[in-house]
C-alpha cells in the first residue's frame, strides 16, 4: 500500500485522500494513516510544485556548480553539505562519485545573483577548493515530466470498437 | 449496370449503431469514454527501436510468416507468461493486428454450412468474418447473473451437428469479463467431448486484475483444437502499429498462412522489430499500465456505486459495462442522450450483439482527470433521469 501511495503521488501530489483512496481500492482513513507515517518517517518530504518559470513573466536562472572540497577532520562532508545547503539560494545538492564532489543547483533571480552567491558566499568557504559553474539555458525535462507544452496531439477517435 | 456487389457482403449488415457513431463523430467537444484502444503511448523504447529499424534500411518485406527472431520471442513470451508451448518455425504466424488472424482463421478452417459459436456481448468481428468464410455464426447471448462468463450449459444447448468452432473473446471487450481456470475447464471437456475447436482471441490477456490469464489451450488434449489469438495493440498499447499473431497446430498454422501470403505477404516490417523490442524489454511498460487501468477500474467502479449504478465487477481489459435498464431508456438512447446532455460519448451495449441492451460500455483507457470530469457529468445526467 505504502509504495502504491508513494507511486500516485510521486505523479500528482494533488491527489486528494479520497481520490487516492478509490484508486488503490481502500478507504480515505488508510490512506491518510499511511501518507501520516510517511511524513513522519521522513519518507514523504514535502509536496512542491514542478513550474517552467520560462513560460511565465518571471525571471528565474538555474545554474548547475561542480564543487571541489577538502574534507578535514571536523568537518567531513556531511557538515560541509549543510554548510552549503542551508544557503537558501541552493535548491538541491548532491554528493558525487568522479572527478569532483558535490554538485550544486542554484536558483536565482538574475545571472548576476547567481555570480555574487558563488564568488562571495560559496568559493570563499576555507574548506571549497573549486568550482565551476554552468548555467542552464533551457529546461527540457524535471521530475520525468516534459516542460514544453503539448502541440498537435495525435488525434484520437472518439469511439472504436 | 449489372449489381456490381456480392450478395455475401450485401447479406453483412452496417453496423445498428452507426446513426449512434455519425452524432459522435460530429461532437468534437464531447470527452470520449468510447475508445477500445489504451490512451498510453507506446513506450518510448519500442517507439525508438521502430525508429532505428527505419533508418538502418530496414524497409524490406519479412518472410510471410514474420521475423524468424520475433517469432522466438513470442514462443518465449508465451511460455513464460501462459504456460503455452508453440514452436516458433511452424506454430506461430505474425499478423497485421489480431483482426487479420481472426479472419485468416475462420477462413481457413471454415466450409459453408459450418456453424460457429460466438458468445455475445463481445467485439464486432466475429460475426462478419465467420459470414465472409461461408460460415453461420450462432449466437450464444452470455447473462450479467453469470457474470457475463461462457456456461457449460449454454454452450451444450447451442452446439448442432455442425458446430465447428467456439470463439472464446476472453478478457472480453465490452463486458470486461474474465473466465478462470475452473470455468475454462468445463468448456475444455465439452470442447474435446463434441470434437469442436476453439478461437481464443487473447488480446487482452496481459490486462486482468483478480491473477493471471488462463489460456485454453493450456488444458491437456485442447493445443491440438485451438488456435490462440494475440497481438501487440493493447499490452503494449501499439494499436496503430497493426500487430498481432496466431498460434496454432502446424495442419492449421500452415492454411492461414497460404491465406496470409497471397492476401497480406507480410505483417509490417518496423513493426515486427519494434514489436521485437517489446517482448525483450516491455514488461516493466506491461504493468505500469496494468497497474494504472487497475486503478482506474477501482475508482470507476467505486463512483459508480455510490450513484447507484449497478455494475458486475470486470476483472479484464479496460471496460466497465454498467446496468442501465432501469433509466427505462433503451442503451442508445441513455447514449444519445448523455451525448447530446452531457457531452460524454459512450458505446450503447448493442454495438456489441443484442443482448447488450440495457447496457453500456464504458472505456477506462482515460486519466483520471478525464475519467473525473466524466463521471461528474454522467452523475448529474442519471440524478435528472431518475424519476423516469
Amino acid at each position: 500500500m505504502r509504495k502504491q501511495i508513494l507511486d500516485a503521488i510521486s505523479r500528482n501530489g494533488r491527489f486528494s485522500t479520497e481520490d487516492l483512496a478509490a484508486l488503490l481500492a481502500t478507504d480515505k482513513e488508510t490512506v491518510e494513516k499511511y501518507i501520516k507515517e510517511m511524513e513522519d518517517e521522513g519518507v514523504i518530504c514535502g509536496y512542491p510544485t514542478l513550474i517552467n518559470w520560462d513560460n511565465t513573466e518571471f525571471e528565474k536562472v538555474t545554474a548547475i556548480i561542480e564543487v571541489k572540497v577538502t574534507p578535514q577532520r571536523d568537518m567531513g562532508f556531511n557538515k560541509i553539505a549543510e554548510r552549503i545547503y542551508r544557503f537558501e539560494e541552493v535548491e538541491s545538492l548532491y554528493l558525487m562519485s568522479g572527478g569532483f564532489d558535490l554538485t550544486v543547483i542554484i536558483a536565482g533571480r538574475s545571472m548576476k545573483e547567481v555570480a555574487r552567491f558563488v564568488t562571495e558566499k560559496l568559493s570563499t568557504l576555507e574548506y571549497i577548493n573549486s568550482t565551476a559553474t554552468y548555467f542552464v539555458l533551457k529546461k527540457y525535462k524535471e521530475h520525468g515530466l516534459v516542460m514544453e507544452k503539448k502541440e498537435n496531439e495525435a488525434e484520437r477517435m472518439l469511439i472504436t470498437p | 449496370m449489372r449489381d456490381p456487389l456480392s450478395s455475401k457482403i450485401k447479406q453483412i449488415k452496417p453496423s445498428g449503431i452507426r446513426k449512434f457513431f455519425d452524432i459522435v463523430s460530429e461532437m468534437k467537444d464531447a470527452i470520449s469514454l468510447g475508445v477500445g484502444e489504451p490512451d498510453f503511448d507506446t513506450p518510448w523504447h519500442i517507439r525508438e527501436e521502430g525508429i532505428y529499424s527505419l533508418e538502418q534500411g530496414r524497409t524490406f518485406y519479412t518472410s510471410n510468416a514474420g521475423l524468424k527472431e520475433l517469432k522466438v520471442e513470442i514462443a518465449a513470451y508465451l511460455e513464460r507468461r501462459f504456460n503455452l508451448h508453440y514452436d516458433p518455425v511452424s506454430e506461430i504466424m505474425v499478423t497485421v493486428g489480431g483482426s487479420e488472424a481472426i479472419d485468416g482463421a475462420f477462413r481457413a478452417m471454415l466450409d459453408p454450412g459450418d456453424e460457429v459459436l460466438i458468445p455475445q456481448p463481445c467485439y464486432v468481428s466475429y460475426e462478419p468474418c465467420v459470414i465472409l468464410a461461408d460460415g453461420v455464426p450462432v449466437i450464444i447471448e452470455l447473462k450479467e447473473e453469470d457474470n457475463f462468463k461462457l456456461t457449460k450449459e449454454q454452450l451444450l444447448e447451442h452446439i448442432t451437428e455442425k458446430t465447428k468452432i467456439l470463439v472464446l473473446p476472453f478478457p472480453n471487450n465490452p463486458t470486461g469479463a474474465v473466465m478462470t481456470r475452473e470455468d475454462l475447464k468445463e468448456i475444455a471437456e465439452v470442447v474435446i467431448e463434441k470434437d469442436l475447436f476453439v478461437l481464443s482471441d487473447e488480446i487482452y490477456a496481459e490486462l486482468t486484475y483478480n491473477g493471471n490469464h488462463v489460456s485454453i489451450a493450456e488444458f491437456p488434449g485442447l493445443k491440438e483444437r485451438t488456435i490462440v489469438i494475440n497481438g501487440f495493440s493493447k499490452a503494449y498499447a501499439m494499436t496503430g502499429w497493426r500487430l498481432g499473431y496466431a498460434c496454432a497446430p502446424k495442419e492449421i498454422l500452415s492454411q492461414i498462412l497460404k491465406i496470409h501470403q497471397y492476401a497480406i505477404m507480410c505483417a509490417p516490417t518496423n513493426s515486427q522489430y519494434a514489436a521485437i523490442e517489446a517482448l525483450k524489454n516491455g514488461n516493466p511498460d506491461v504493468e505500469r499500465m496494468r497497474t494504472a487501468y487497475n486503478q482506474r477500474r477501482n475508482y470507476l467502479m467505486k463512483a459508480f456505486k455510490e450513484m447507484g449504478l449497478p455494475c458486475f465487477e470486470p476483472f479484464g481489459a479496460f471496460y466497465i459495462f454498467p446496468c442501465i435498464k432501469k433509466f427505462g431508456m433503451t442503451s442508445e438512447e441513455f447514449a444519445t442522450r448523455l451525448l447530446q446532455e452531457e457531452k460524454i460519448a459512450v458505446v450503447p451495449g448493442t454495438a456489441f450483439g443484442d443482448c447488450g441492451e440495457g447496457f453500456l460500455r464504458i472505456s477506462y483507457a482515460y486519466s483520471i482527470e478525464d475519467l473525473k470530469e466524466a463521471l461528474g457529468r454522467i452523475e448529474r445526467f442519471i440524478k435528472n433521469h431518475a424519476d423516469i
